[in-house]
Order: structure tokens, then sequence, then C-alpha cells
């Protein structure tokens, strides 16, 4: 830490200054997304980089809180309890989704959070009283949280920024705390934690309702950015984005998960503005990361880095 | 009186079209200790294969056999030359066959556009079949009857023949499988495959209740899954019982609360995990 801080100080200075530079708000726009979809990698990749847990249930988070936000808002609890609400109902959602998913390992696990989301998706989808089907539901106004004005895209991106910084600085104190090496015990050596008196499902379902957590913060956060929420957000192929946000960039790293969704973020909205495949590439780089480079960029580049300083070693762990 | 009839003989056929769905499915995922997430994808697949085939005049029940042969061969191909290079990264092969499945739905929006494919049922299969009073959907009936026949086989193949015999093994324990000199990775070809051949049969079967249309993949492939997580991975019977069970659920579950379909499926998702969490009939802990 001590020795990356002038590096972490640049980096933070050059993304306050970013609305500063970039003054095309389709670009500022992009950077706040980013920013939302950075704390949802980084939040999942606390189950699938630390906790070996690969969920593909994920999105429903966003979409949970963002629905619960515009409805409590809508039956009247006001921006503040609006925002407590959802975020509350999301997080018991994941608490339970957590007991359910940690009934099995491995690709059980997989196998039962995509079914979950699924089926968020699919009463997002059908319940048309409750949700306007595919219509989806919009969010009358952005809040002020503590009297700012947040409604134009540089303060929305200043706002954004803030929250991801907190977020970013509980989530790595948490990964450097004894319930982080906890939770990678329990990746590793299940056995051996429960030999050592460890409660192995306890830590793992308190890293889901974590995940589950931080995952709602950038479902608020998006309910603030688009003002709006359908059906596609949380769909299978988001919770697949997200997930590949956190492998493409490393999930053995703390880092990799901010790269990974820099980079699909970038991707999906050039490629979209010129051709109308992005499912198919994102299926593509899918299969490419897995083929070819299973560790993920940011290991990747640290072994480069590494090798050229002639103390080259792979990472122990992929994704 | 017509409704009840007419609805549980509805949930019946959708349960027959599920089994076909699911058995492959459950086969593979027991053998390879993967669920192949392209599944639905295969299905919508031989949906569309169906379609284009009865679209250019090829006769219905040649339309299910070219669906069936097509998807299986895709089948082999994405076993052989992509699953294969991941062997023993089972996260790994997860993923792919995910991504196949995002490659899959996107290229058939490019072929077949977002317009639903409809596939008329066979001529003489079309008319009602009247018995004491009641009309009964033939077409339906003969899904059910194909999938029941399709139960038949498989449990004969199963359980009767040698190749049966080894896929139990390989199910029951890999290792001790290989280690008495059974292909085991011939194996995981022959029941990819099969599970491919038969969502493209089904695929096609389904299309003349369904429909061919984006999405169709998004819309089964959380069924198989449920089907597996209720009856449980690589048994046969599981994927059966599991079958009705989800079939009866999700057709009276759109036909009486059709906001709540989706919920009433994950109810019994949820006793299951809570007390079998090995599925119904569940072979592989998973």
């Amino acid at each position: 830490m001590t020795r990356s801080l002038p590096a972490l100080l640049v980096i933070a200075a050059a993304l306050i200054a970013v609305p500063l530079l970039v003054t095309n708000e389709f670009y500022l726009n992009l950077a706040s997304q980013i920013l939302i979809y950075a704390l949802l990698a980084v939040s999942l990749n606390l189950l699938v980089g630390y906790g070996g847990l690969v969920s593909l249930g994920h999105a429903s988070f966003l979409g949970l809180t963002a629905y619960a936000a515009t409805l409590f808002f809508g039956w009247g609890a006001g921006q503040l309890g609006a925002a407590l609400g959802a975020v509350a109902f999301s997080t018991l959602c994941g608490a339970l989704f957590g007991v359910l998913a940690l009934r099995a390992s491995g690709i059980g696990f997989l196998m039962i959070t995509l079914a979950l989301g699924q089926i968020v998706w699919g009463i997002a989808y059908r319940a048309n009283t409750l949700t306007d089907g595919d219509n989806g539901l919009r969010y009358p106004a952005r809040p002020h949280p503590f009297g700012l004005d947040i409604s134009s895209a540089p303060q929305f991106y200043w706002f954004t920024l803030a929250v991801l910084v907190v977020a970013l600085f509980v989530i790595w104190r948490l990964t450097r705390s004894p319930f982080g090496a906890a939770l990678q015990g329990a990746r590793d050596q299940p056995r051996r934690m429960r030999m050592l008196g460890h409660n192995v499902w306890l830590i793992q379902w308190l890293a889901f309702v974590l995940a589950a957590f931080w995952g709602s913060i950038a479902g608020l956060l998006y309910i603030y950015y688009n003002l709006f929420i359908s059906p596609h957000a949380i769909s299978l192929q988001q919770s697949a984005e997200v997930l590949l946000m956190a492998i493409l960039g490393g999930a053995s790293t703390f880092t990799g998960p901010i790269v990974g969704a820099v980079i699909i973020t970038l991707v999906k909205n050039v490629v979209s503005s010129y051709v109308d495949r992005w499912n198919s590439l994102l299926g593509a780089i899918f299969v490419i990361v897995i083929l070819f480079m299973p560790y993920g960029i940011v290991p990747g580049v640290r072994q480069l880095w590494s090798r050229a300083r002639g103390q080259g070693k792979l990472p122990e762990r992929a994704a | 009186m017509q409704f009840w009839i007419v609805q549980t003989l509805n949930s019946i056929a959708f349960g027959g079209l599920l089994f076909l769905l699911s058995s492959g499915f459950s086969l593979a995922f027991g053998l390879m200790r993967i669920p192949n997430l392209a599944h639905g994808g295969f299905f919508m697949l031989g949906a569309y294969f169906g379609a284009t085939i009865t679209y250019f005049g090829g006769n219905f029940w040649l339309a299910v056999l070219g669906a069936g042969l097509g998807v299986g061969l895709i089948g082999i191909v994405f076993e052989r030359f992509i699953l294969r290079r991941l062997a023993g990264n089972v996260q790994g092969q997860v993923l792919v066959t995910l991504g196949v499945s995002f490659i899959i739905a996107d290229l058939c929006l490019l072929v077949w556009t977002g317009d639903p494919w409809t596939v008329p049922a066979p001529a003489a299969l079309r008319p009602p079949l009247r018995l004491g009073g009641f009309a009964f959907p033939t077409f339906r009936l003969v899904v059910l009857g194909i999938a029941l026949v399709t139960a038949v086989a498989l449990y004969l193949l199963m359980d009767r023949t040698r190749l049966g015999a080894m896929i139990r093994a390989g199910v029951d324990d890999m290792e001790m499988a290989r280690g008495v000199g059974i292909p085991v990775s011939l194996l995981f070809t022959v029941v990819f495959c099969l599970g491919a051949v038969l969502a493209g049969l089904g695929g096609t079967l389904g299309a003349p209740m369904l429909n061919a249309y984006p999405g169709l993949d998004a819309d089964m492939l959380p069924l198989a899954l449920i089907v597996v997580i209720l009856g449980g991975a690589g048994s046969l019977l599981g994927a059966f019982v599991g079958s009705f069970v989800v079939g009866f659920l999700y057709n009276f579950g759109i036909a009486l609360f059709p906001d709540l379909a989706y919920f009433i499926l994950f109810l019994p998702m949820v006793l299951v995990l809570v007390f079998m969490p090995q599925g119904l009939f569940g072979r592989v802990p998973s």
C-alpha cells in the first residue's frame, strides 16, 4: 500500500479530473457507467475471486435494488426511505439466495445462482402489475444526497466516483482482514479450515451477503444514473457480462475486475454504436478468455512485468 | 371441466417436451459434471432448423429428424473441439458453454431475424381427438407419446446395454471407470451428442406449440436447470419426474397466475434444495 501510494494518488487525481478534460457528455456518462459496473464487478469478485464461488446471478441484486427503489419511491417512501429500503430489501434477498445457493458448492452453486437470477428476471418480466413487464419502470428524479445536486453529468460522475472510492476502500480492507483471510482459506482448504474450527458455511454466506450488499449499492447508482429499470438490465447476459469483467481482468486480484469493467463497458459501447452483434462478440470474448487467458489481464501483465525484471512466477489460481 | 382437462393434458405434454429437453442435459451433467448452458440454445436451434426445413416444403417428421441430426452434429463439434481442450477445468467448461450460448442466440437472430417462425403441426394431427364429449389436442398427445417412447428407450439403453452400464459407471465413479478401461472420454462425446440430438428433436417437436423465436433458449434453459435441480444430475428417473412436475407447475402457473408463473416454479426448487440438496433421485453430489 505505502509503495503504491504515489501511483494511487496519481490515479485518483486523474479520475477526479476526468469531467474537466472530457467535456463531451456522452463520454462522461460512459465514464460514470464504467464506475458503476466496476463496483458491481468488484462486489461479485468477493465471491468469485476471494471465495472461489462463481455466481451467474449477480445482476439480480442490481435489479432488485433498482426495482425496489422505484416501487418504494412510488409508494411514497421518499428518496432516503426508498434508497435505504431498496438496499435492505435486496441485501435480504441476497441473504436468502445465499442460504439456497450454498446448499451446493462448485458447479451446483453456479447453477442455483443462475436459476435464482433467471427467476428474478422472470418475475420482473412477467409480473406486469408490479413491474410493467418489458416496458420497465421510470424513476422520477435523482435525489439530492446531503443537499448536493447530482443531476448534471459531471456532478453525477463525481458522486459515483466518491461512492466507488468509499466502497473500494471498505472492500479492500475487508479482503485484508481476518475475515478476508478466512474466506480465502475456505476457498482453498475448506476441510482444513473446518478442522481449525472455522464455520466455512457461515464465512461463505457472509461473503455472499456482503457481495449482495455492494451489488445493491451499484444497483442504486444504476437507477440514479438511468432513472429507468427494465428486465433487460438483469438478464443472464448481464450477469454473465459482470462475471466476464471479473475473469477478464483477473479474479485473483483486487484491481482485475475494475480493469475488466473498463474494457467490457468500452468495447460494448463502441461495438454497439457500429454493429448489432455485441452478443456474439461477448460470447467470443468469453470463449477466448477462458481458452487462452484463464488468469486474466492483470495477473498476465504482472507476470510480464516481473519476468522483465527477471523473477517470473505464475499466479496461484485461475478464475 | 374442459379447462382442467385440457390444461392437465397440456401440462403432461409439456412435461414430455421438457423430458426431451432435460434428459440428455441431465445425463451429460451427471457424466461430465458440467451443466451445458448452451442446451437452451441447442433446443432453439432445433426449432429453427425444423422451421427452415418445413418452410422449404419438407415433411414435419423429416424436419424433426433433420433438426436432431443437425444439432447433434453441432454438439459433437462443440464437445470435441472446444470442451475437450478444457478437460479437467470444470468451471472453464461451464463458462465456455455460456459463451457459446450467446453466440448461438445472436447468430440465430442474425439468420432467422427477430420475428417468430411458426411450424405447422402435421395436417393429420391437427384436428382434435374427440373422446367422451371432450376434445383432446391430438398433436400434443403424439408429442407425449414420443417422449414416453424416448424415456423407455433411454431406460433400456442405460439399464440393459453395455454402453448404458459404462455410462452409469462413469456417472458413479469416473476414476474407477477409467481404471477398469472404460473409454470415458469417448462416452463424453456420445452422451453430449445424445443430449444435443434430443434437444434438437425436442425443439422441432415443440415448435408447433411454442414457435421458434429469439429468447426461446433463455426460456427453456432455466426449466431444464430446475428439472435437474429437482431430479438430481445424472438420474434418468429424476429427469422424468422433474420434467412432469415442472411441466405441471409451469403450465398451470401460466394459466392461473400469469404474473407469478416463475415464482411458482421457484418454490419446489427451494424445498428440494433445503431438504434434499442432491435432488430427489440424485446420484452425483453436486
